[in-house]
């Protein structure tokens, strides 16, 4: 006997607990089974780029705290480094060294909040979340220490950074750092080998390595299809040449890869912190720039990050003024977006909420 | 007027009931007092459960708050106690929202249906020695029939609100309850034939050792699926509140959701009570005749907490998945509990059919080598088979293109 069915046409989102924002995907399923996907961007958009051109370069600075808001130190770091390229300024070593600390640091943060959101979406009640945001508080206080914000952080400019760290700074960074071993070791207990974990995680959402380059993947995403590429060690910026650190990769590119690989870069990066602990000195922590930049008519220039969620790169081409004439902003999360349709069909409404934790979108980089 | 609850009569061990019978069948007639006695008892009964949703709603927040590192309610009352007692006078005052696209008489029938049952299944669970409000003889049969109306009451939710996510959460919801219903109701079969009867009063004073150790298999399939049929992680499928925001309840609010939630509450609570009776040796313990209901709620708020426990830890599973362990582990294991305990009966039983306190430890001896050795077996049978098949290779790409190397 067979039970006449027809699909069935659900928008997830733009409020749904699970879509990380305001994200929208209309699906259309046949039972529990995904049939079609048609991801919808937009809803935050609130033209960056444009507001960009009407700011000048040290204002531009706060907008990139707004793109993605779980890593702004990171968003800092790459404006920054466009617009020292377009200056043609040179860092002193001990900001370079300030800027490392705080993005990796930052990036720790940010896969905190990637991998405990993997874990809510998998229908835990919110204890590895709450597990992994008790380490994430204790990173935006020492952010609070260095600069006085804690998300929107404006901690760099182009040129160096805002202000050197204060005295009670490197105590409290090492006693977290202490704390983080033990803490970080009881959400790895919790989650990493827990049955229902793998069991729901594993084999799913396969993305093939070529799939990923074609289209250009970045990230945890790629690497967790098995290419190790990093622009730390690519093309290695502040003091990433003079520190030690893996790039970690996994093979099958599954959602339980993309989970395991945050968790292995975590590790990287409290190497990565513990090494600039070590090798920084007292010195300037800002280049002597003008109060106003003005960038030589017709400039332009690329700077790139490995940001938590991937590449992260500002284009920016100047005309002479105080304000640079474009902006273009190259953000991770909506490149790692446009495998959405190749990674859930075929897999079912609780793998596709999975799926999209794994590829760990933000949405205020996404629309922008 | 000199009524009195003959010896014959089923609610003649009712003590509580008996008492008030009697105490008003003196100024009233039979009839009346008979009435009178039961709307006593079912406000007993009532106020029992609501008052036990709510304390265990505080629990479960509390406890969960401990559990997240955080602190939970703590502002109402001394510890945060009267917090239930606020949020239902919100949702008394909160609006009564009906979708225009709904089914609105079965959509103001869901609330009704959900809460009767966890009420009515307290009916037959013995607080204390003699205390059962209803001490019928099919005591078991009938707490099983009685919580099947539940998904009933979750198909009439999905259904009439009109929602496709309320859809998905009844089908889901339905699906789950129909399959946990098989391994739970043959893995009650032991327990009943050790007992050597259906009504819980007896089975509690068969318990010379807690059947807890005389039937470890058994317990363990009974609360998982109890679990599934409560909808609570990491079987909470109906629910789901990452994937389907609030499954079948999601088209409801003020009381009609505080309701739902309330059977949600004292369903936990009801489900412990009768986990109680089975598997723990119910109300008896030191001095059981006077503090046989201290023993209990302690007991009860034991495996209440059991379940917030594993609420707090574990992550959900997939609905096929969740269908596979009640189909290919719960059931096989629950049958071979159901043999090797029928076996037992069979050969260690005296002539009058009875078994003995030795007897017992012998069963549980043999059972628990059983239930770690099935467990262990269908456990790892059913390993590779939950996962997906392909884990681990790539397939191919629907653009073609393929890299020759990677740095």
């Amino acid at each position: 006997m067979t039970i006449r069915t027809e699909p069935m046409t659900v928008n997830i989102g733009p409020q749904h607990p699970s879509t990380h924002g305001v994200f929208r995907l209309r699906v259309t399923f046949d039972g529990e089974e995904i049939l079609q996907v048609e991801p919808i961007v937009g809803y935050l958009h609130r033209g960056t780029e444009k507001l960009a051109e009407e700011r000048n370069y040290t204002q531009i600075v706060t907008l990139t705290d707004r793109l993605d808001y779980v890593s702004s130190m990171i968003n800092n770091q790459a404006y920054c480094l466009a617009v020292e390229k377009l200056l043609g300024a040179e860092v002193p070593p001990r900001a370079k060294y300030l800027r490392t600390l705080t993005a990796e640091l930052q990036r720790i943060a940010s896969h905190l909040v990637g991998i405990g959101f993997i874990l809510q979406d998998l229908g835990t009640l919110g204890t590895p979340l709450m597990y992994c945001f008790r380490s994430r508080e204790r990173i935006l206080d020492l952010f609070e220490m260095l600069c006085g914000a804690r998300i929107t952080v404006s901690y760099m400019r182009p040129g160096g950074v805002f202000f050197d760290a204060p005295t009670d700074f490197w105590p409290a960074l090492d006693q977290f750092l202490k704390d983080f071993d033990t803490e970080f070791k009881e959400i790895e207990q919790l989650v990493l080998e827990n049955e229902i974990v793998m069991v729901r995680t594993r084999g799913v959402s396969l993305l093939p390595l070529d799939l990923a380059i074609n289209c250009s993947v970045s990230g945890p995403v790629l690497r967790a299809s098995g290419l190790a590429w990093d622009w730390r060690k690519m093309e290695p910026y502040d003091a990433y040449d003079k520190v030690e650190f893996d790039v970690p990769t996994a093979i099958n590119g599954d959602n339980y890869d993309r989970f395991w690989l945050r968790i292995q870069e975590i590790h990287q990066s409290v190497r990565i912190v513990e090494q600039c602990i070590r090798q920084i000195e007292p010195g300037p922590v800002r280049a002597d720039v003008p109060l106003v930049l003005r960038p030589e008519p017709g400039a332009e220039a690329y700077g790139r990050v490995e940001a938590s969620k991937g590449e992260l790169a500002f284009y920016l081409v100047s005309d002479g003024g105080i304000s640079p004439y474009r902006c273009k902003i190259r953000s991770p999360s909506l490149i790692n977006l446009t495998v959405t349709e190749h990674l859930l069909v075929g897999y079912k409404l609780a793998d596709m909420i999975v799926t999209l934790g794994s590829l760990d979108i933000n949405m205020g980089e996404v629309d922008r | 007027m000199n009524c009195v609850l003959g010896p014959d009569n089923i609610l003649h061990d009712t003590v509580l009931y008996r008492v008030v019978y009697e105490f008003v069948g003196q100024l009233l007639p039979c009839w009346l007092s008979y009435l009178i006695a039961g709307f006593v008892i079912m406000f007993f009964l009532i106020n029992a459960v609501l008052l036990g949703a709510a304390i265990f709603s505080w629990m479960e927040r509390r406890l969960i708050g401990k559990f997240q590192n955080r602190l939970g309610p703590n502002r109402w009352g001394p510890f945060g106690l009267l917090q239930p007692i606020a949020d239902l006078i919100k949702l008394i005052f909160k609006e009564d929202l009906t979708p225009r696209a709904a089914d609105k008489i079965v959509f103001a029938a869901v609330p009704i249906v959900m809460l009767a049952p966890v009420i009515l299944m307290l009916a037959v669970v013995p607080f204390a020695k003699d205390t059962a409000l209803a001490n019928l003889n099919v005591g078991v049969l009938y707490v099983l029939a009685v919580t099947s109306v539940t998904s009933i009451a979750i198909f009439m939710a999905g259904w009439s609100s009109n929602n496709r996510f309320a859809m998905f959460g009844a089908a889901r919801g339905v699906a789950v309850l129909i399959s946990y219903e098989v391994p739970v109701v043959i893995s009650l079969l032991g327990v009943v034939m050790i007992a050597g009867s259906m009504s819980l009063a007896d089975v509690v004073n068969a318990q010379t050792i807690p059947f807890l150790l005389v039937q470890p298999l058994a317990l363990f399939v009974f609360v998982a699926g109890t679990a599934a049929e409560l909808n609570r992680t990491p079987f909470d499928m109906a629910e789901a509140e990452s994937e389907l925001i609030a499954g079948y309840h999601i088209e409801y609010s003020g009381i009609k959701f505080g309701l739902i939630q309330a059977a949600e509450f004292g369903g936990v609570v009801t489900a412990s009570a009768v986990i109680v009776t089975l598997f723990f040796s119910g109300w008896s313990g030191p001095a059981s005749n006077y503090i046989g209901w201290l023993w209990f709620l302690l007991k009860a708020g034991a495996v209440a907490c059991v379940f917030i426990w594993v609420r707090a830890t574990f992550p959900r599973l997939r609905i096929d998945q969740l269908l596979a362990l009640a189909w290919k582990f719960l059931l096989p294991v629950s049958i071979i509990n159901l043999f090797a305990t029928a076996l037992e009966v069979y050969f260690l039983r005296d002539d009058a059919g009875s078994l003995a306190t030795s007897d017992l430890w012998i069963m549980a001896g043999i059972n628990f080598g059983l239930a770690a050795l099935s467990i262990l077996a269908f456990g790892t049978m059913i390993r590779e088979k939950v996962r997906p098949v392909g884990s681990g290779d790539a397939s191919p790409s629907p653009l073609g293109v393929s890299i020759a190397e990677s740095s």
